[in-house]
């Protein structure tokens, strides 16, 4: 393999897979709010 | 009639595995790496990621937002959103309809070869035997004139076992199905991915997926292929995520699912990329030839160029059934979402319960799958029909719904203050840029581009005749239909009268009801 495919498949690896993880990482970090009508919506951070 | 209280997803993880079992298909296996090679290689990165993150995400947040807030199937939804626009909905539901009959016969074919693959049964002539022996396809296409067993048998077993998972309803059924089979495809698709890296050549076959060439950068057309993947790859445009998000939870976070959902099926796509071309190499390597002469995509790779490279190397076997065990793990949770689109819709519309319209209306679709393809001109219709109503179905409503919302409704605010009220990542004004500008610019172009091409010479060089009723006429047909269904009057009245009035107690109709006093004012 030359090295510009070896370093595309690393960035493509690292960007989506990455990208994949951090985004179950931010979604685990706000658990889903209580089923009640009556309690406030969280707010737009 | 009030609605009754609508069925809800068990958990948050069961909500994701089946949207990624949705968007992650037979296209992430066999198409993605076909596209990519031939757009820049490692190049095509970049346009890929600026269209999963322009166009690719933030479509999955109008699609969750719309079937959130208004807790419908497309052709509801869309009716809560404004009257005229109920006719999208049913375009989205006889797309499905269309798409799910011809999809689950290519499940079928995977169920079928998985048993070829004991003893390699199709021979050294993957080609001849594919078209030939198992599908008996006529030399030109045309109308269906005899029944190939071969392909009947494991189609009918295809539509029980979809069907038995779709009645047993979202929590128990779709929801349950999705999480036994998602992992179960990640780690068949891991083992391959393994095998195929350690086959003599699998670096000469990276080479050519990942060697960029930066200057395809500078070609629009590279730009609409990334835009085009992406979009048929996530399975929006459709209904299935309006459908699968009107389940969802009062206080799901919409964009926090969406990027999961997004990131998880472009995961799929890298992984199914290195797996194939790895393969590739190996076949180049063994033939003696450049990679450049073995790439193909679609049914050919799965059915053609796998099978050959099969019977090439040692335990093909076992690489056999990993590999088409996988089609069809892929293709079940895909097709499970197509047909749940018109179920849902069905039943928002009629009021009928779980089985019955699963019965009904699945097995309409059942019987249309069961008595069109499997016969010699079955790969034809096949072809022409998923080609038409990708095109002229599938980009199009989304074209039009995009500006529908976008434009004439101007409602994508409202669907952007629903999504930030229970997401933690806020939608900013690149949202609205991204789905009222970018998003519809580059459709637009694809449309143009696919119209231009379909008038300078037939599709496949199929006769004009065969197309016009297989593809062109099949198009046409869905949004014809989807247009009567719209025009004919709502049998449930008291639900109708009841959301006029904004006395169903329901979430949807307190939503409808917020929406319209806010246009109100």
């Amino acid at each position: 393999m030359s090295v510009s495919a070896i370093v595309m498949l690393i960035v493509a690896v690292v960007i989506v897979w990455g990208g994949l993880v951090g985004a179950v990482v931010q979604l685990r970090r706000h658990p889903e709010l209580p089923e009640d009508d009556a309690a406030p919506t969280r707010p737009a951070a | 009639m009030s609605s009754p209280s609508r069925e809800q997803w068990g958990s948050r993880s069961g909500f994701l595995f089946a949207a990624i079992g949705s968007a992650v298909g037979l296209g992430n296996i066999w198409r993605f790496p076909a596209v990519a090679y031939e757009n820049g290689g490692g190049a095509f990165l970049l346009p890929y990621l600026v269209a999963l993150l322009t166009a690719g995400i933030p479509l999955l947040v109008l699609e969750y937002s719309i079937g959130h807030k208004f807790r419908k199937s497309p052709p509801a939804a869309f009716r809560r959103l404004s009257r005229p626009t109920e006719a999208l909905g049913w375009w989205q539901a006889a797309i499905c309809f269309v798409i799910a009959a011809y999809y689950a016969v290519i499940i079928a074919w995977a169920v079928r070869y998985i048993g070829y693959s004991f003893g390699e049964q199709w021979g050294k002539d993957a080609n001849g035997f594919f078209f030939g022996n198992f599908l008996q396809a006529a030399e030109k296409p045309g109308l269906m004139s005899s029944y190939v067993d071969g392909v009947l048998w494991p189609l009918i077993a295809v539509w029980v076992v979809v069907l038995v998972i779709l009645a047993l309803g979202i929590r128990n059924g779709i929801e349950k199905a999705n999480k036994f089979f998602i992992p179960l495809l990640v780690v068949f698709f891991a083992i391959l991915v393994v095998r195929a890296l350690t086959l003599d050549g699998a670096a000469r076959g990276l080479d050519g997926l990942f060697r960029p060439d930066w200057s395809a950068l500078g070609n629009g057309s590279v730009w609409v292929a990334a835009y085009g993947q992406i979009f048929f790859s996530l399975s929006i445009g459709f209904g299935i995520m309006i459908t699968y998000a009107s389940y969802l939870r009062k206080r799901s976070d919409l964009t926090g699912s969406a990027m999961v959902a997004g990131f998880a099926n472009s995961g799929f796509e890298i992984l199914a990329g290195i797996g194939v071309f790895a393969t590739l190499g190996f076949m180049a390597a063994a033939q003696g030839v450049g990679v450049d002469e073995v790439v193909s995509s679609g049914i050919g790779l799965a059915f053609v160029a796998f099978p050959t490279v099969i019977s090439q190397m040692p335990m093909g076997t076992l690489f056999g059934v990993l590999f088409f065990t996988s089609l069809v793990l892929a293709g079940l949770t895909s097709l499970i979402s197509i047909v749940e689109v018109v179920i849902a819709a069905v039943q928002d519309r009629t009021g009928l319960g779980r089985l019955p319209a699963t019965l009904g209306v699945g097995g309409a679709i059942a019987l249309v799958s069961i008595a069109v393809f499997p016969t010699d001109s079955g790969i034809y219709v096949l072809d022409a029909a998923d080609h038409f109503i990708n095109q002229y179905g599938i980009a199009l409503a989304a074209l039009i719904v995009l500006i529908a919302v976008g434009w004439l409704l101007r409602r994508l605010p409202v669907f952007q203050k629903h999504a930030n009220e229970t997401s933690a990542i806020p939608l900013g004004r690149w949202w609205l840029i991204c789905l009222g500008i970018v998003t519809p610019l580059v459709l637009g172009w694809m449309m143009i581009d696919s119209l231009r091409a379909e008038f300078a010479e037939n599709y496949e060089g199929y006769p004009t005749q065969f197309l016009l009723w297989a593809g062109w006429g099949v198009a046409a047909a869905a949004l014809l239909v989807a247009v009567l269904l719209s025009l004919l009057p709502w049998r449930s009245a008291d639900s109708e009268t009841a959301l006029e009035a904004g006395t169903d107690t329901g979430p949807a109709a307190r939503d409808a009801q917020d929406a319209r006093e806010k246009e109100k004012n």
